[in-house]
């Protein structure tokens, strides 16, 4: 009877007006309430209601949160995963026209498993092997949905810059497969005064760029008829860039690099979104604070080559002290899946209090992608991304138990570690089928063979 | 000298005459495709044409006729996407240099003569473009693929070259000729465009996909800027700074297709997007995960043909028994080969393509595989004749047996399909040639770029 009723509940819940509550568990909402034990209700993909106590709807799907926690989504300022093709289009010093939201991989399963270490969006970003890379575009981890309806809708998309080692190094790219080193793919720049050259070279570039279609254009309106100007997708990101209609995330190490590329955005009338790594940051946040820029940095990940070296556990809670909005970032599909004992670090060194730590991997880069009138932060209005957690999260002993985006359950741990055993013998299933037609193939060849060899 | 010509005219005159002007096969069994089947019937071949096909047509009285009893005959086979009769593929030095393009460029230098140009800087290097390349000017009609081909039953193939980004027009081609114009059918039926060898192709730009996708895009706005001021200046060129040549954006201009690779589902949606925001017609070509329910959707709803690689995913020879392998690997093993006839079951156009393929038996083998997992013979015979015909356009004059088509047809000993079927002869403009028993690999490969056509890494 009990059985029955839960699979009729099961059954009705996808088709009912999509209702969800969430309750007795402790609520970290990141918004002005802060950390409560109550209840959330989620209507339509949204969060309805949040309190200690919510009005739970008929036939609204419950879940018992009791003795565990609920945090907003975990957004990621810096990530990689679900690209297909590279994430670099190292060729040229200026890859503007190459662009993440041609290639994005639904099929990653990172993306499977940064929504198992309760991420729910994140930033994805072109590699740093050149001063401006590509177009970079932002992501909710819908697991399952198509390259489409991954993208998080309305979300401002970004260009990668990079400073540094990185666009410097001689060679890039490595040379094609097999081929010689050759001295001629050898790339400029290859110093640190190079990389500024090449942005300043790519914004004058863009600057003329503008100026002749905005020409163009005040023509067009006059009544003129005219050809076009040639469209080039190089320079079209980065007028978008003079519009303020994308965002920079610019890729960066040491401080002089970091007030160069300020200068560089004053001189040509764009701004810096975010500083990404930004290890040295400490030294210079009040001037990444005046300019407006974010910061998303590692907790404690360094040196692991020369720029990388004058690193400090506090930078996150120096530049937060200084007024920068500072996200802690993965940079990678791994560490991406525990972005919440990224965070926890941030009170050891530094001391900052929880809910500032949790705002790192939460609120902060939300405003950092602009997105945070959307997520962030358990709010009413906001969408409904939220985890839960069986312990604290800014505890490492602490496991996603629930991970919902829009208001629909994206993982589920209990229903992952049930499933387990039926995809193994699936795929146990399939090496066996394999084996067996191998088996006749050779046993038929063999024969066929020995037919062949048979005297006349 | 004079006896030379008159020896030559003598030898031409032999060759005719082993061709009577008129064949006409009895009693056999005629696969249409375009009809019913005809159990027991007659076709008439004349000047390269079906003149007649039918249970009950007279026999023309000047005919050679073949006695039909116990045959089958079909429409010859098509290879929807080919490279036999394609001058040798690859080595990889040779694809490095080839097909600088563009603005003024040299023609395609030889690799052993001409150093290497320097690595493309950005899109306006027209990096590894030969778009302007046609197959019907580069077939060599002495390629042993060709006998290879008309071995396993194949008449015709849609070449392509397939070196680079947009490697340049495909053409209908018979498979037989005594020089390259005989054998075309249809001189430009479409444009190969490639994303596979980002990486390989000379270490310049572009060294991604996302850079091989935005350069195709650049490429596209290009082509239709040049088309708006080509047009202005014809108008009236005086005043007017004449637009440079570009025979990289002709060749884009000229195409009536497009071609682009798709294995995967992802990879399936995100070329028919980008063809539909090229404005192209498309054909999607590899198809391993066809099988994929998806597939099927998103095929139908952007109404685009795809060309299923009859090379099927197998595990290597040398792979290590103890490697793991995902789930995903194992299930697209198993079930690729049922695509076509899942593809069938939802409405939409397909046909097969050797993709590398040139033995007899293995082409064979491989069909056989599909019947196995759930396509129809019939289907299977008109996904290699009529389905590919329709889909670049020709299935006026080739892919079935109808009155008035070019006489290209296969005459086996059993189905066309089974294990123990013969090809007996094969019909090409109405020639008959007769199968190789053994046909022995052809030496450099001509194969097609790798197995992976659509293989985005």
């Amino acid at each position: 009877m009990i059985k029955t009723f839960v699979a009729a509940l099961v059954m009705l819940a996808p088709l009912g007006a999509e209702v969800t509550v969430i309750k007795n568990a402790t609520i970290m909402t990141e918004s002005s309430k802060g950390t409560i034990k109550g209840s959330i209700l989620v209507r339509d993909g949204k969060i309805a209601e949040v309190g200690e106590s919510v009005m739970v709807p008929q036939g609204a799907t419950v879940i018992d949160a009791s003795g565990q926690y609920v945090i907003p989504g975990i957004i990621d300022c810096h990530s990689h995963i679900a690209v297909d093709g590279g994430v670099n289009e190292g060729s040229v010093s200026v890859s503007s026209m190459a662009n993440i939201k041609d290639v994005i991989n639904p099929d990653d399963i990172g993306i499977y498993r940064a929504l198992a270490g309760g991420v729910t969006t994140a930033n994805i970003l072109h590699g740093s092997a050149n001063s401006i890379g590509g177009q970079t575009i932002v992501l909710k981890m819908r697991w399952g949905k198509d390259a489409q309806g991954m993208i998080f809708e309305g979300a401002m998309p970004g260009i990668k810059f990079a400073l540094g080692e990185n666009p410097k190094r001689a060679g890039n790219p490595t040379p094609a497969r097999g081929a010689a080193p050759n001295t001629q793919i050898a790339r400029y720049p290859a110093t640190r005064m190079g990389v500024e050259d090449t942005i300043r070279e790519a914004f004058n570039e863009a600057k003329a760029y503008k100026a002749s279609w905005d020409d163009y254009q005040a023509k067009v309106a006059k009544g003129e008829h005219l050809i076009p100007p040639r469209k080039d997708l190089k320079l079209e990101a980065l007028k978008e860039v003079l519009e303020g209609k994308r965002f920079v995330h610019a890729h960066c190490y040491r401080s002089d690099e970091i007030l160069m590329l300020i200068r560089v955005a004053d001189d040509y009338g764009f701004k810096i979104k975010t500083f990404q790594h930004v290890l040295e940051g400490y030294k210079v946040a009040k001037e990444i604070a005046a300019h407006g820029a974010g910061g998303s940095t590692f907790s404690d990940w360094w040196a692991y080559k020369a720029e990388a070296y004058d690193a400090i556990p506090y930078n996150a809670a120096i530049m937060a002290k200084k007024g920068v909005v500072v996200s802690l970032n993965s940079d990678d599909a791994e560490l991406m899946r525990r972005l919440n004992t990224e965070a926890a670090k941030a009170m050891k060194y530094g001391g900052i209090s929880e809910t500032e730590a949790l705002a790192m991997v939460t609120l902060n880069p939300a405003k950092q992608l602009a997105i945070d009138n959307r997520v962030g932060s358990i709010e009413a209005g906001k969408d409904a991304d939220l985890v839960i957690y069986d312990k604290n999260p800014l505890s490492n002993f602490a496991k996603v138990q629930k991970v919902m985006i829009d208001g629909q359950k994206y993982f589920d741990r209990d229903n992952e570690v049930s499933g387990r055993p039926a995809k193994q013998l699936e795929k146990q299933r399939l090496i066996d089928k394999e084996k067996q037609d191998q088996q006749r193939q050779t046993d038929a060849q063999k024969k066929a063979g020995q037919g062949a060899r048979r005297p006349q | 000298m004079k006896n030379l010509v008159s020896a030559l005219l003598l030898c031409c005159a032999c060759a005719a005459a082993q061709t009577p002007s008129a064949v006409a096969i009895r009693n056999a069994k005629i696969v249409t495709v375009s009809g019913p089947v005809i159990s027991k019937g007659t076709v008439v071949l004349r000047n390269g044409l079906i003149e007649a096909v039918g249970e009950n047509v007279s026999i023309p009285a000047d005919a050679l006729v073949i006695d039909g009893e116990g045959l089958t005959v079909y429409p010859g086979l098509i290879d929807g996407l080919s490279t036999w009769g394609m001058p040798g593929t690859a080595a990889p030095a040779v694809t490095a240099t080839a097909g600088r393009g563009g603005r003024g460029a040299t023609p395609t230098p030889a690799a052993t003569t001409t150093p290497a140009p320097p690595p493309a800087r950005g899109p306006e290097d027209r990096p590894s473009t030969t778009s302007w390349l046609k197959a019907a000017d580069e077939v060599q009609p002495t390629d042993r693929r060709l006998e290879s081909g008309r071995s396993a039953g194949y008449t015709t193939a849609v070449v392509f070259p397939t070196r680079g980004f947009f490697a340049g027009h495909g053409a209908v081609l018979n498979l037989a000729g005594e020089k390259p114009g005989d054998m075309v059918i249809a001189p430009s039926v479409g444009q190969y465009i490639s994303v596979a060898g980002a990486r390989g192709f000379g270490g310049g730009f572009p060294s991604s996909l996302m850079g091989a996708i935005a350069y195709i895009r650049q490429i596209y706005l290009d082509a239709e800027h040049y088309a708006l001021v080509k047009q202005a200046y014809e108008r009236d060129p005086r005043g007017m700074k004449r637009p440079e040549y570009d025979r990289a954006l002709e060749g884009v201009l000229e195409s009536k297709r497009i071609l682009l690779p798709a294995n995967r589902e992802t990879e399936m949606d995100r070329m028919l997007r980008f063809a539909a925001e090229l404005k192209q017609p498309v054909i999607l070509y590899g198809m391993r995960e066809g099988f994929d329910p998806r597939a099927a959707d998103l095929l139908k709803k952007a109404n685009a043909p795809a060309l299923i690689s009859l090379k099927w995913p197998e595990k290597g020879r040398d792979t290590d028994p103890d490697e793991v392998e995902t789930y995903r690997t194992l299930e697209t093993r198993d079930k690729a080969p049922m695509a076509p006839a899942l593809l069938k079951k939802a409405g939409v156009r397909f046909a097969f393509y050797s993709d590398g393929l040139e033995q007899p038996r293995d082409l064979q083998r491989a069909v056989k595989k599909a019947i196995d997992a759930g396509l129809s013979r019939e289907d299977a015979v008109r996904a290699l004749t009529l389905s590919t015909a329709e889909i670049y356009g020709v299935d006026n004059r080739i892919g079935s047996i109808e009155k008035g088509k070019i006489a290209n047809l296969v005459v086996t000993r059993g189905d066309l399909f089974d294990d123990r079927t013969r090809i007996e002869m094969v019909f090409i403009d109405g020639v008959k040639h007769k199968p190789a028993l053994e046909i022995t690999p052809a030496g450099r490969g001509g194969a097609p770029t790798s197995g992976d056509p659509g293989d985005n890494q």
